[in-house]
Order: structure tokens, then sequence, then C-alpha cells
């Protein structure tokens, strides 16, 4: 950490800080919903200071303490309390939100729309940022990391669980859309499993290649790079082709041109670049002394191989399969285009039809998807790390 | 890491033949309706010709070109800008940033922008430079990590000012590692261009729309053939680029 000066006798704070309370406090006059009669006008901004509520009105002292933790010391307890309460007040401020819309919507027939407004977006991204940097700042351990995670993403979760943003129109899009969401869900996993399981045994195998026979890694990696670099939508299209084309003359086989095919082929061929890569970097950076000992006490080649480069390879295996997990969780949503269903279905609808809260049904859960799958493997692989130095 | 140890001249064979190739497409395509023809007999019409490729290629390039120039300004300014002692504080800030934008594909930028900002080419070029600006600054940042801090005192010790030691020193030894981000920023253009065809933005993303909503495949293999070379041909230059400024650096091992 680099000395600060001090001004004025004040203690003098970390910018980040500065710029985190300057910003909510700028989404607190940006507006917090937005209100249109109905689907074709364009929405009203409300700022909290308009909405004379309550429930709103409380957001502005809950503010002015996340203003006054900015400025909490640098302990673990005043990062802990600026985390704590940062993620309160993305709840409270959902809560609001959502008892404002509820207040504004009227009748349950009513066509009236209320939109989470840039205000929101804005402090809630403050917030966030506020609590995941005091979090990193805390240094804890992966796990109870996690679980500090899931304390502060509980009080939002419940808000969101207990109905009281269900007068949101991007909650009202969602009961609208609840089966396609499903439906979704479903296949935007499945489309990331069915092509995560071949690339996984097919980029092992290249991988493994790859380190065996070191002069076919210029020749094997430059052409994986040219598929990596092909543009998502090019691959699909330019699958469809080829896969009609085996579906015309095979025709039991399923395989079709359109809808999941490509998309899975294509998500498969996008992963084999990283996971070879990690494969083959993961058996490079085993220690060659480390083999060369195993071999002394005389171990066979195939017990140094399960034995030695396995488990050393792991981690960066896993890195890999994370790096390609997450790609293809994004890559996938592009594949509605060619007809494979998704999230990415959703989204390209309410991109067609202009209809933001359609957009962010189809985006949010995406993200959500992403980071949860981001998560879930740095938590593995950090228990792997910390099994193996016990 | 693999493409490092070509030769020189086998990488530089490969950028010429990727434009030869998408030259020879781009020639060629206005001209292969019969081909066409023979393997799709049952569309009417099997060649894109509602706009000349050559000028979707050219808009296309113009977008890719425009926002990756705007991102490259604001991605690398803001990464040197947090490198500097005076803002120093806001770099973890940066970093958390750009590690939760990972989970951010590039499409949903495009999706969310266009409804807010209307359709056409704005949306388009803001969500290129939005998504853009992540791996040049990240790419930037290890770029400008990856300086000894030695080297820095040395260029101190000379006399220069954090201006000079920025110019002469550490941004020419930086250049590599933000080649690469920037490398990654406008591969990842060039896709994200074609996609904002959905939103009215022209590109060679049009003919594969097109195709798609009007169930003409031939369309979509025309976009897609080109969209691809397109994208092969930049990411070849910048190979060849990268050999051009990797050569005489001195780096922290």
């Amino acid at each position: 950490m680099t000395a600060r000066r001090q001004c004025f006798g004040l203690p003098a704070i970390d910018k980040t800080w500065l710029l985190l309370a300057g910003l909510s406090v700028l989404g607190l006059l940006l507006p917090l919903l937005t209100y249109a009669p109905n689907r074709l006008l364009t929405g009203r901004g409300l700022s909290v200071l308009t909405l004379h509520d309550g429930l709103a009105m409380a957001l502005i002292p809950a503010a002015v303490l996340l203003v006054a933790a900015c400025f909490a010391p640098e302990s673990p307890r005043g990062l802990l309390a600026r985390a704590w309460w940062s993620m309160w007040f993305v709840a409270l401020l959902l809560w609001s939100a959502g008892h404002e819309a509820s207040k504004l919507a009227g009748a349950e027939d009513s066509l009236a729309r209320v939109s989470f407004g840039s205000g929101f977006w804005l402090m809630s991204l403050a917030c966030l940022l506020m609590a995941s940097e005091s979090l990193r700042r805390l240094a804890l351990p992966p796990l109870r990391q996690t679980l500090c995670l899931a304390a502060g993403i509980a009080p939002a979760l419940a808000v969101l669980l207990t109905g009281r943003l269900d007068a949101l129109s991007l909650l009202k899009e969602y009961q609208n859309y609840q089966d396609s969401f499903d439906t979704a869900l479903i296949q935007h996993m499945q489309l990331v499993l069915f092509s995560l399981l071949p690339a996984v045994a097919a980029g092992t195998l290249l991988g493994l290649a790859a380190f065996r026979w070191r002069h076919w890694n210029n020749w094997l990696f430059g052409s994986l790079n040219i598929l990596q670099t092909i543009p998502s939508i090019a691959l699909f299209g330019l699958l469809i082709g080829p896969l009609a084309w085996i579906g015309k003359h095979w025709p039991g086989s399923g395989i079709a041109g359109v809808g999941a095919w490509p998309a899975v082929v294509a998500l498969a061929l996008y992963s084999l670049l990283p996971l070879a890569r990690a494969t083959c970097a993961g058996l490079q950076q085993v220690p060659q002394d480390v083999r060369h000992a195993a071999e002394g006490i005389g171990m066979t080649r195939w017990q140094i191989f399960r034995r030695i480069d396995l488990p050393l390879a792991l981690p960066m295996f896993l890195g890999g399969v994370r790096v390609t997990a997450v790609q293809s969780i994004g890559l996938a949503a592009v594949s509605a285009l060619i007809g494979a269903g998704g999230f990415g279905a959703i989204m390209f609808q309410g991109l067609s039809g202009s209809a933001l809260d359609q957009v962010l049904l189809g985006v949010l859960p995406v993200v959500a998807l992403a980071a949860a799958t981001d998560g879930l493997f740095k938590l593995a692989a950090s228990r792997l790390d910390r099994n193996r130095h016990d | 890491m693999s493409a490092l140890s070509l030769p020189v001249a086998a990488r530089q064979r490969g950028l010429c033949l990727s434009i030869a190739v998408l030259a020879a497409t781009l020639l060629a395509l206005p001209h292969a309706a019969s081909l066409f023809h023979y393997f799709f007999p049952e569309l009417e019409r099997p060649l894109y010709t509602q706009e000349s490729f050559a000028n979707l290629l050219l808009s296309h390039l113009a977008i890719v070109a425009a926002s990756s120039l705007i991102a490259m300004v604001l991605g690398a300014g803001g990464a040197i800008l947090v490198c500097r002692s005076a803002w120093r504080d806001l770099r973890p800030l940066l970093e958390t940033l750009l590690a939760i934008s990972q989970s951010l594909p590039p499409v949903a930028v495009l999706a969310v922008a266009a409804p807010l900002i209307g359709f056409g080419e704005t949306p388009a070029l803001i969500a290129l430079v939005l998504y853009g600006m992540l791996p040049i600054a990240h790419g930037t940042l290890n770029g400008l990590d990856s300086v000894s801090p030695e080297l820095r005192d040395v260029a101190r010790g000379m006399g220069m000012t954090t201006a000079q030691s920025l110019w002469k020193v550490e941004l020419p030894l930086a250049a590599p590692v933000m080649l690469a981000g920037i490398r990654t920023s406008v591969v990842i253009n060039i896709g994200t261009a074609a996609i904002a065809s959905t939103v009215g933005a022209k590109t060679l993303g049009l003919p594969i729309i097109v195709g798609l909503s009007g169930f003409n495949t031939a369309y979509v293999i025309q976009g897609a053939l080109l969209v691809a070379l397109l994208a092969i041909v930049v990411d070849q230059a910048f190979e060849s680029l990268a050999v051009g400024i990797a050569a005489p650096s001195l780096q922290k091992s």
C-alpha cells in the first residue's frame, strides 16, 4: 500500500471508496424506476427524491450510512461492515423499488410497465463492487469467502423470492414467459453439457498428443487457433451446410442443419483449444526432476502418469475446463440465432421487439450461470489445492 | 505461445495466404450464383445481392476500426492511469471489474445497448467500444506489470520525467502484451459486429441474419464465409505485427 497524504487533518481515504460512494450518491439522484403507461411508450424516470414514500425515503438515510461505511477503517471489522451493509443496501433498494412498482403499476391487468431505472443499476453496481472489493481485501480462505458471498446475496434473494418484486416488468415478463424460461434453462444447460463432455475427452487427448509429440504442437495449436478466431455466428453458419447434408443422406441419425446440432458441434470445436492447451501446459509444468525421481524408485510409465503427472497437471487442467465452461455458456447465447434455443432465444426475441426487460430476462441468467460456474470451479480448485498442502 | 516458435517467414505466409483467400472469395462470390444454385436447387435466389459484399466488408471494417480505436484509447488510457501513483488506489477496482466482466458474453452488451439507444450503427459502436475496452485494459495492465521496476528506476536515474519514462521505456516494453490484448479485442469485435446486424448495423452479418430469418442457407454460408475469413486475416495481421515488435525487447524474466 502506498502511503497517503493527510489533508486538513482528516484521515486520507482510498480513492476506491470515494469513487464508489460518489457513484452511489449519483445513483440516488438518477431515476430509481422508469414508468411507462404501456409497452410502446417510452418510460419516464422517477428518482427517489420524487417518490415521496416511506420506504423509498428510507433509502436516503441508508445511503448516508453507505457513504459513512466508505469511511470505515481498513481493519477486518471495517471491511466486513462495509461489505455487509452494501449488500443489505442492495436488498433495501430492491425492496423499495418493488414496493413503489406495485403502487405505480396498479391493477393486475394494467398495461403500465415499471422497470428498474439507471439509478438502480448504478447503485447496485457500486454496492456490488464495494462488497467484492471489501471481500477481496479481507483475503478470507476460499470456503469462508463463498459463505460470506452467500450470506451477502441472501437478503436480496429473500426480497425476490417473497414476491416483493412481482410488480416490476422484469418479473412480469418472467411470469409471461415462465414456460419458455424453464425450457430455455434446460436447453442452455444441455447445449453446454453436451458440447463440453465430448470436448473434454477430445481436448484432453489432443493435449496429451501435443505433449507427447512436440513436433505436432505448431501444427495442432496453429489450426485450433484459426478455428478459435472464427466468430461464433460464422462458425454456426458454416456448419449448417455440412450438417444439413449429413442429415439428408443419413436420415436415421437425427442430425439437422439448424437447431441444436450445429450449436453443439461449434461449441465443442471452440472448447478444443483451451482444453488441449491446458492439458499440454499442465503436463509441461510437471518438473522433469520429479519424473526422473519416480523412474529412479522404479515406477512404471503408467504409474508415473497416474501418480505424478495426473495429480500435478490437474489444477491447470481444471482451470482450462473452467475457462471453457464459462466461454461456452456465453457462446451458447448466440446459438439461438440458428434455432438452438436457450436463453439467447429470449434475448434475441426481446431485441427484435426492442423490449429491454425481455432482453434482460435472457441476459441476466446467462451472466449468473457463467459467474456461478466460474465460482464453483474456483472453489473446487482451491479445495484441491488445500488437500494437497495438508 | 506455440506460434511464436514458427519462423518469421511462415507467419508472413499465413497473412499473405489468408488475404489472398479473402480477396479471391470476395471477387468470386458475385459470380458464384450457379454454384450455389447447384447445391441449393430449391432456392429461387441463391446469391445475396441486396448489397455488394465489398460494401458490406468495408462497412464492417469501418465499425470495427472505429470502435477498436476508441476502445484502445479508453482501455489503455484507463489502465495506464491506474498504474500512475495518483490513481493507484483504483487499480484493484479495475481488476475486480475486469474479473467480473469475464462472465459477460459480448453479445449481452449489444443486446442491452440496443433497446436503450435505439437501432442502427450507434448502439453497435457503443457496445463494441464497451466490450472491446476490457481485453485491452487487461493487456495493458499485464504489459506494464511485465516491465521490471529496475528499468523504471534506471529511466528515472537518467533524468527522464514520468511521462518520458512511460513513453520511451515502459510502453515500448509493454507493447507485445498490450498488442495481444488489442488482438483479442479486435477479433471479438469482428464477431460481435457481425451479430450487430440484428440491431440494424450494416455489416457482413447481414446476409447471415437475412438468410437465417428467410431460410436461405446459401446467404448464411456466403456471409459466414466472409466473416470467418475477415477474422482470420485480421488475426494473421496481428500475428505479423507481433513478430515485428517482439524482437528486440528487454523483459523481466
